[in-house]
């Protein structure tokens, strides 16, 4: 089949309209998973099919789109799927954040704070954040409509009993504007603040499990904790190798054969334009704070 | 005096078979109330339709309630009634793995009616979890121990601790030492008597054993084919049965 066979964004417009019915219904119930048809797309679920629909659902052709993957726009995942709308929608794609109009992402929220003239789409694995302790879904949807979220503290209860502090570091529950309790997707929990009173509007879309939830601008979001527990957004103590940053989230890369260890950005942008202004972090020899 | 619950003229059918039928009785607070009967005669069905499980085809179950006094708890809401069944009522099922989570620690699923009704506080959850686990004579040591690394009376004993630990008002049990082996049966006879006894707890607890329903109830009701048929003062009824069915019923257990 040529390319030209498919519509704008690959998606029918029926399909379109299906899925933003579902996106405006998610927006006026914040946190709340509406489900949708989710369609075949021409990639497996773990790419993130969820996620693909959505944005394909919102764009325009005057967006300009970026992909990032843990962070990074250079991943297999990220290319693919900035590939397949370059080829699918023709729009423009970036890897700067604040150049965006639409951010498809996993695992990470962008280090730059987002606008209102952005929408952040996340692509979500499972949705229910009631699913490991109880499976039956009639029962986790009654729990929802009954706001009986006990056992969304059963899970922490159960993890400071084991590991002597909230171990959850991914996924961690959240509660929006005091009424559903909501899996932020598997971002770490140092990027969940940025969740709340973001001025950007947050969409997550599950294809596998065909579930849209959203949080429009300026929505209250609070993750949950114990009073003696505090929630903490939690990242490695140090500093960027490449650009020095203290505020952003780290990953922990190999560097050598000798097993030399880095730590920098996982934000791949935000690093290179932190070191285009010209900072520069401790791993550069004749840097001052270098070891 | 208010009872703390009125049943009356519960019946509930399956399809057209009759589960339980028109049964009507009150229940004063503290007493404990034993349900007798047959296989399928209806016990478990009367159970369910109380404790908000199942809903009657007609009648009332109205409890009397902390806030509003008595209310019919068939026609109040669903949020409601299951409010009701974590805060001021306890269910102890037959199967412990039925009333309890097996993959959380034995603290987390006593603490957790806890969590249910808004406590925040960590260290108060597992103080509290850990005496319950000690007044159920389960070594506080185990309180981050899955139940299924529990005996069959241990779970059992779990169960109990994580219905009572809200102090509810009211708990309907189903054959709560069913299953169970006879020495082990004893041991949690004597528990649930202690702690009924030291709580002042109101009770239904139906079974087969008219063992249990002497040592713990207060009054009996006998059911046949889902109708109460004979009602009283549980020695009354096991010493001198009037219904011809209770008569056999007392007389094969003392046969057994
Ligand atoms: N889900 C159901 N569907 C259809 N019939 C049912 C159902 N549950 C119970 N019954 C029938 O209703 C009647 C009462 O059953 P119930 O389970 O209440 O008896 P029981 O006294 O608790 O018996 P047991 O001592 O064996 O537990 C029986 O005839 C039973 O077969
Ligand atoms: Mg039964
Ligand atoms: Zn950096």
């Amino acid at each position: 089949m040529s390319e030209s066979a498919y519509n704008f964004a690959y998606l029918d417009e029926q399909t379109k309209r299906m899925i933003r019915r579902a996106i405006l219904k998610g927006l006026a119930i914040p946190g709340y998973q509406v489900p949708f048809a989710s369609r075949e797309m021409p990639m497996p679920y773990g790419w993130g099919t969820g996620g693909v629909q959505v944005s394909a659902a919102v764009l325009t052709p005057e967006d300009t789109f970026k992909v990032i993957d843990q962070g990074a726009d250079d991943t297999t995942n990220a290319v693919s799927i900035r590939t397949f709308f370059e080829r699918t929608a023709d729009v423009e794609t970036t890897t700067e954040t604040s150049a965006a109009s639409v951010i498809q992402t996993r695992h990470r929220i962008p280090e730059e704070p987002l606008t209102e003239d952005q929408i952040l789409v996340y692509q979500v694995p499972i949705p229910e954040p009631l699913r490991f302790l109880e499976p039956r879904e009639s029962e986790t949807r009654k729990m929802h409509s009954l706001e009986e979220y006990g056992l969304m503290h059963v899970k922490l209860y159960e993890d400071i009993s084991r590991h002597g502090h909230i171990a959850t570091s991914y996924a961690y529950p959240v509660k929006v504007e005091g009424r559903y309790v909501m899996d932020p997707s598997p971002i770490p929990k140092f990027d969940n603040p940025k969740l709340g009173q973001m001025a950007a509007v947050q969409l997550f879309g599950a294809g596998r499990e065909q579930r849209i939830y959203a949080l429009p601008p300026y929505t209250d979001v609070v993750s949950l904790d114990f009073d003696d527990h505090p929630f903490e957004a939690s990242k490695a103590d140090q500093v960027c190798g490449l650009c020095g940053a203290e505020d952003s989230y780290l990953d922990e890369v190999i560097i050598d054969d000798q097993g030399g260890r880095l730590f920098c950005c996982s934000d791949t942008d935000y690093c290179t334009s932190r070191r285009a202004a010209g900072h520069q972090g401790p791993a550069f020899p004749g840097s001052e704070v270098a070891a | 005096m208010t009872p703390l619950l009125s049943v009356q003229g519960v019946t509930k059918h399956y399809g057209r078979h009759i589960g339980c039928a028109d049964v009507s009785f009150d229940l004063y607070p503290g007493e404990v109330m034993g349900i007798v009967g047959e296989s399928g005669s209806g016990k478990s069905t009367l159970l369910n339709c109380m404790a908000g499980h199942l809903a009657p085809d007609s009648g009332q179950v109205v409890f009397d309630t902390r806030t509003d006094g008595p209310r019919d708890t068939v026609t109040m809401s669903e949020p409601e009634r299951r409010m009701l069944g974590r805060t001021d009522w306890a269910f102890v099922h037959q199967h412990a793995r039925d009333g309890l989570r097996m993959g959380v620690s034995a603290g987390g699923n006593v603490g957790e009616r806890l969590m249910a009704v808004g406590e925040r506080h960590y260290g108060d959850i597992r103080d509290k979890a850990t005496d319950w686990l000690q007044r159920v004579e389960i070594d506080a040591e185990r309180v981050d121990d899955r139940p299924t690394t529990f005996s069959g009376g241990m779970q059992q004993r779990l169960q109990i601790a994580r219905n009572l630990v809200t102090g509810p008002r009211l708990v309907f049990m189903d054959e709560p030492t069913g299953g169970l082996d006879v020495s082990v049966q004893a041991r949690l006879l004597d528990l649930l008597r202690g702690l009924v006894r030291d709580l002042g707890l109101s009770a239904i607890i139906v079974t087969h054993d008219l063992a249990v329903v002497r040592l713990l109830a207060d009054r009996l009701m006998v059911m046949k084919s889902g109708r109460v048929v004979e009602a009283g003062l549980t020695d009354q009824v096991l010493d001198d049965p009037q219904h011809a069915y209770s008569q056999l019923l007392v007389s094969s257990v003392l046969q057994v």
